[in-house]
């Protein structure tokens, strides 16, 4: 048995409505407690900012298409490289580390929980060999279900029993986590080299739309009782215009509540909203359109986004839609991966400078901000950069100064190219947020989005050990004329502590933790043998490994929890 | 070639001489002997030869399966001569990737990390009653054998 | 007698994972099915009686047997005692010894390496330079009607990948197999791949890359001379519109490209080819990987350091340099003082001058059979087979995962590649004064019937 004991820290934990005050959190093994012996370790966090341990809800950081990054990009280590030390292994990279430099840069954040938001199901035993490889966080992979040949089939067909249970199996076989959608059918389509660009444009052969996979999956979602709800990269990511095609898709599922209100308040989780919410018809006219975005959200209780900020950095685009990617490749004319996966996916690779100086990269970075700052409820909107694709995780310290200071988000306008004041609205919002909203962002919300949030996410008594505490005094300091100090304070914690370990002081990695992959069994422990004979013809005839190859073995999971959903 | 036709068996500067292109590669037989007869005859009768086009026999003036001296600026090995089933490529000929081939491919990898393979010139001449050695023979042979700690 | 299905062959890229094998009541492995005779002569020679399953170790200029501590042991001393060891090969080994390797490639300071150096490194550094669209084998088995295969032989090399993936395979938008697809094939030689193809283009040998330059040419309609490459105008022509023409094409390229005069140039604008082709229709390019599990050797290599190949952790972090730090210049410049070889067999497929180093340094094999480079070593171990002996995860050559499966126990007190690595790693700590940690590895058993993770459900369905 191990005991710490965390004195007198500012507290903030919106679960619990904690705001600020100065308490004392007891640790005992790997859960928080009421109360610990006198023997336990003593954390003195007094002038510490004191918070559960952050959650990314949307990255690429593990699997087929982040390795393809790395190879891709040699140059993204020139800089970058770590040697080893006593407890850490030697690695690089910064817009796509190497699994090591992946967990201590979350740790060292605060982090002890990042998920993985899109996993091939072919390729997911790759996930799930980098994610068992990665040190100190927590990991769950997405399952990527958005442009699989027999959902489109059972779709088409209106074959809802069917679908539910090829759902359950393929998040079991994959051992995933939730049901990720990325431009639903235009992958598909991207097979023969088309797209559909709106969700009511159907796939070529299967003549189902996007808007019936978007719906069907998450009715599907919401009857398997699912921990978090279907996430979906929308149709027409990127292309100037396309808020329209992100308001057909919010509507889709307006009204719609989740199955269990106790877990989660959202049907559906919006990725990288900021790439969504654009104006204009090309990009000479490119502008933003981050209100009625936010506004549709602030109408719609049932949804979440995770935001995508823009970091203006020089980083590496990767997504399983592989039809953008071809054309973000014809826009840069930089190097471009394409790595289509049988019956299932897609997935492209690009390199992006997102250069200061070009009009299109500061209207986007407006665009983030704007829609962070314009959603209500921040337990709404979450902390991301669609790392690494928007920006590497590494800058959320800086998006948090941001998000804390108005001067801070002036002082950057500024220095960008000079159309960017008139096509956006940010120079005119003034709303900045305090540690108790960023821990909503970044903490609550995703947690609670997850599914997780009686588990992850705050720091009542039952609550995983997870801890960040941070070298910033809110009584003394004022994070709105400050935003160095508040990215320095988010880049590296006084204490990282996961699941009751040390992993993380002052910036030192101090342990090899004890990281986990969780994943969700929804099967019930049964099958629908009628679903498993359509499974079988399809590996019989059409996929290039065995029906019994397929599925991720216990021994890629040793370090599991495995979560599996009530139905009544 | 005629029936009983008398080949010279001692070398001159007369003898025949094919200036040919080099290149290396696997075959499916070679593919076989690799996984467990690298010490065996099958390695050599998988690898140790040389597949030259019919036409260029002709200049050699061997029997189909007799032995050949291979030269290049970068060694030289025997190997039994064969008429390559893969013609016609006049010019070309084609030793299966393995010990045999690796004593004359040029090893210089232009910065590259790999070794050119592929596009070496070299001499074939009659090597009548030299011996095709064994992998591990020639590797033993050819270099300093192994050193002890 | 017992019968393993979905057993997954342990020889080439192809990574064909529906073989079967017969097991007898001795536990001696007896047939195969759906193998090639490639994958068959491993299954059945696996268990031959004159197999080598003592470690051994050389004394006088001969290779003696020793114990298993003794080797081990002695390999460790070599690693510490170098200051710029070798640790080269990987390919025919699984992900978890590759991962044990990387540990201890760094824990020595060494330099890591497999052998894409002398296959597709050209390939990955021409991916360096303008990436690569590909996809999965089953994208070519149910969309694929232009498959084009450049300096590459399937039928020598990859025996089922043309009945299981690329050309006869019925697939879903290809319902009629090979009469619904157009085999070209481009080659110097009219191998057997080429004897059946519905186009051959045979260019001058060395010349790939100025036909390929040709074709791009031709997509746009530009001016070409009488012949390029030996190959005529018209010819170009007619093979550039019928690429452009194609509904989803793949072009399959091998050795005969990287090796060739130009390497990585070649693989460059073989890509760009590609890439070009995608303004007209669907087109893609795959890399025909030789080594079963080369592709999971770059994988594990990249997610770890973030580097594929020809790793240098001499400074205590990852320096990547082909030409520089690969093995095989490594050993031109006679730069390594000592050597670890596993799972490959530079003995035999180096060139010689670069073999004469390896014979001249302190080098340690670990190999299941005896090869030109286990009878140059200074210590040998003989290693567990992985996919016949011991489980673990190999990458196809289109990168796709699979799980090599156990058929049978190794002999007896043979090591598997990772307990080999592991247990040097862990002398190796010892010599160094580091703390060593607890032992994690997990022997499995044999599979009697080849379960999957998911039979429990499938048989409560059935």
């Amino acid at each position: 048995m191990s005991e710490i004991l965390v004195k007198n820290g500012y507290v903030y934990d919106p679960k619990n409505g904690v705001n600020g005050d100065v308490m004392d959190i007891a640790i005992r093994d790997d859960k928080i407690v009421d109360a610990v012996s006198p023997t336990a370790k003593v954390i003195d966090a007094s002038g510490k900012v004191v918070m559960a341990g952050g959650i990314d809800i949307h990255a690429h950081i593990a699997g087929p298409k982040v390795n393809v990054g790395r190879n891709m990009r040699p140059e993204d280590k020139l800089f970058n490289t770590s040697k080893r030390g006593k407890m850490t292994r030697s690695g690089g990279g910064f817009s796509v580390p190497s699994v090591f430099e992946t967990g201590y840069v979350y740790s060292r954040m605060g982090y002890t929980q990042a998920n993985e938001a899109a996993m091939p199901p072919l390729l997911a035993r790759h996930t799930h060999e980098e994610m068992a490889d990665t040190p100190l966080i927590d990991q769950s992979a997405y399952t990527l279900l958005g442009n699989n040949w027999l959902v489109m089939e059972y779709i088409k067909r209106g074959e809802k029993d069917k679908l539910n249970a090829f759902v359950a199996w393929m998040l079991h076989a994959t051992k995933g986590y939730c049901v990720k959608l990325v431009n639903p059918g235009g992958s598909e389509a991207w097979g023969w080299g088309m797209n559909c660009v709106n969700i009511s444009d159907p796939v070529p052969y299967f003549d189902v739309m996007p808007s019936e996979i978007i719906s069907g999956l998450a009715e599907a979602n919401e009857a398997l009782n699912l921990p978090t709800s279907i996430h979906l990269h929308a149709n027409n990511l990127g292309h100037p215009g396309n808020y329209q095609t992100t308001l057909d898709s919010i509507k889709l599922l307006e009204g719609v509540l989740p199955r269990d209100g106790k877990i989660r308040d959202q049907v559906i989780n919006f990725a990288h909203m900021q790439f969504h919410s654009y104006g204009g018809t090309t990009w000479k006219d490119f502008e933003t359109e981050a209100q009625p975005i936010a506004d549709s959200i602030n109408k719609n209780k049932n949804m979440t986004v995770d935001v995508g900020f823009v970091t203006l950095d020089e980083t590496t685009t990767m997504t399983a839609d592989g039809p953008m990617e071809y054309y973000l490749h014809n826009t840069n004319h930089l190097k471009w991966a394409n790595a289509d996966i049988e019956l299932e996916t897609a997935a492209g690779v690009v390199p992006y400078i997102y250069s200061p100086k070009i009009s299109v990269c500061g209207i986007q970075w407006a665009i983030g901000l704007e829609l962070a700052l314009l959603i209500d409820d921040p337990m709404q909107a979450f902390i991301t950069t669609d790392h690494p694709n928007a920006g590497p995780f590494r800058r959320y310290p800086r998006i948090i100064s941001w998000l804390m200071s108005n001067q801070a988000r002036l002082d950057r306008l500024e220095t960008l190219h000079k159309v960017v004041p008139d096509r956006v609205a940010i120079g005119g919002i003034s709303r900045v947020f305090d540690f108790y909203d960023i821990a909503k962002m970044t903490r609550a919300g995703p947690a609670r989005a997850l599914g997780l949030g009686d588990m992850k996410g705050h720091l009542g008594v039952g609550a995983d050990a997870d801890v960040a505490i941070y070298n910033y005094n809110p009584k003394t300091m004022d994070p709105t004329t400050d935003p160095a100090g508040i990215e320095k304070t988010f880049k590296n914690t006084a204490y990282t502590i996961k699941g009751g370990d040390i992993v993380v002081i002052d910036g030192e990695v101090v342990s090899k933790g004890n990281k986990r992959t969780i994943w969700v069994d929804a099967t019930n422990g049964s099958m629908d043998p009628a679903v498993l004979d359509d499974i079988e013809k399809k590996f019989v005839r059409f996929y290039s490994v065995t029906m019994n190859n397929y599925p991720v073995q216990d021994e890629y999971v040793a370090r599991g929890l495995v979560v599996k959903p009530e139905v009544a | 070639m005629q029936q009983g036709r008398k080949v010279s068996r001692r070398m001159t500067s007369s003898d025949p001489v094919l200036t040919a292109n080099l290149i290396t590669g696997r075959t499916i037989e070679q593919g076989v002997a690799i996984e467990g007869w690298k010490d065996k005859q099958e390695y050599i009768d998988a690898a140790g030869f040389v597949h030259i086009d019919p036409s260029d026999f002709k200049t050699l003036n061997v029997w189909p399966g007799s032995s050949v001296l291979v030269k290049s600026e970068y060694g030289e090995v025997v190997v039994r001569a064969i008429k390559s089933p893969y013609g016609p490529h006049p010019g070309i000929v084609f030793i299966p990737m393995g010990p045999w081939a690796n004593q004359v491919v040029n090893p210089d990898t232009t910065t590259t990390g790999m070794p050119s393979f592929k596009g070496i010139m070299v001499t074939i001449t009659p090597a009548p009653g030299k011996k095709v050695l064994g992998a591990i023979e020639l590797i033993k042979m050819t270099t300093q054998g192994g050193v002890e700690v | 007698m017992r019968t393993a299905t979905d057993v997954v062959c342990p020889f080439c890229g192809t990574l064909c994972d529906d073989i079967e094998v017969d097991v007898d009541d001795a536990e001696k492995i007896c047939a195969t099915r759906n193998a090639c005779i490639i994958g068959d002569n491993k299954f059945m020679t696996a268990q031959a009686p004159d197999r080598h399953l003592h470690p051994r170790i050389r004394r006088g200029g001969e290779l003696v047997e020793s114990t298993m501590d003794e080797a081990i042991n002695k390999a460790a001393e070599i690693l510490v005692n170098a200051k710029h060891p070798l640790l080269y090969g990987w390919s025919s080994t699984h992900c978890e010894a590759q991962e044990a390797g990387m540990a201890l490639a760094e824990g020595v300071g060494g330099t890591m390496d497999n052998t894409s150096v002398c296959c597709h490194g050209p390939s990955v550094l021409a991916i360096h330079t303008v990436g690569i669209s590909s996809c999965t084998l089953g994208e070519i088995i149910n969309r694929a009607d232009i498959v084009l295969y450049w300096g590459c032989n399937p039928v020598n090399a990859h025996p089922r990948h043309m009945s299981r993936y690329s050309l006869y395979k019925r697939g879903f938008f290809t319902e009629r197999g090979k009469s619904d697809r157009t085999e070209i094939v481009i080659d110097v030689r009219r191998t057997e791949t080429a004897q059946k193809a519905d186009i051959f283009l045979q260019p001058e040998q060395g010349r790939d890359y100025e036909l390929m330059n040709a074709l791009r040419v031709a997509f746009r309609g530009g001016p070409l001379p009488e012949s390029v490459a030996g190959i005529p105008r018209a010819e170009i022509e007619k093979v550039a519109q019928m690429l452009k023409d194609g509904r989803f094409g793949i072009l399959f390229f091998g050795m005969g490209l990287t090796m060739t005069r130009g390497k990585h140039r070649n693989i460059d604008i073989a890509i760009s080819l590609t890439a070009d082709l995608n303004t007209y229709t669907k087109f893609l390019i795959m890399a025909m990987r030789g080594h079963y599990n080369v592709a999971g050797a770059d994988q594990v290599s990249l997610w770890e350091c973030g580097f594929p190949y020809a790793v240098d952790f001499a400074r205590g972090f990852p320096r990547y340099n082909p030409g520089e730090s690969s093995a095989t210049d490594i050993l031109a410049r006679k730069e390594a003082d000592a050597a670890l070889i596993i799972a490959a067999d530079p003995g035999a497929h180096f060139p010689i001058d670069m073999v004469r180093t390896l014979a001249s340094i302190p080098m340690i094999a670990i190999d299941p059979h005896v090869t030109p480079t286990t009878e140059i070593a200074s210590v040998h171990i003989p290693s567990a087979i992985v996919g016949i002996e011991d489980a673990g995860s190999a990458y196809r050559m289109d990168n796709v995962p699979i799980r090599m499966r156990k058929v049978v126990e190794p002999p007896e007190g043979v090591l598997t590649d990772q307990e080999i690595i592991e247990r040097i790693h862990r002398r190796v700590m010892e010599l160094q004064g580091l703390e060593v940690p607890e032992v994690t590895a997990v022997k499995e058993p044999a599979e009697a019937l080849a379960p999957s993770a998911f039979d429990d459900i499938l048989q409560r369905a059935t």
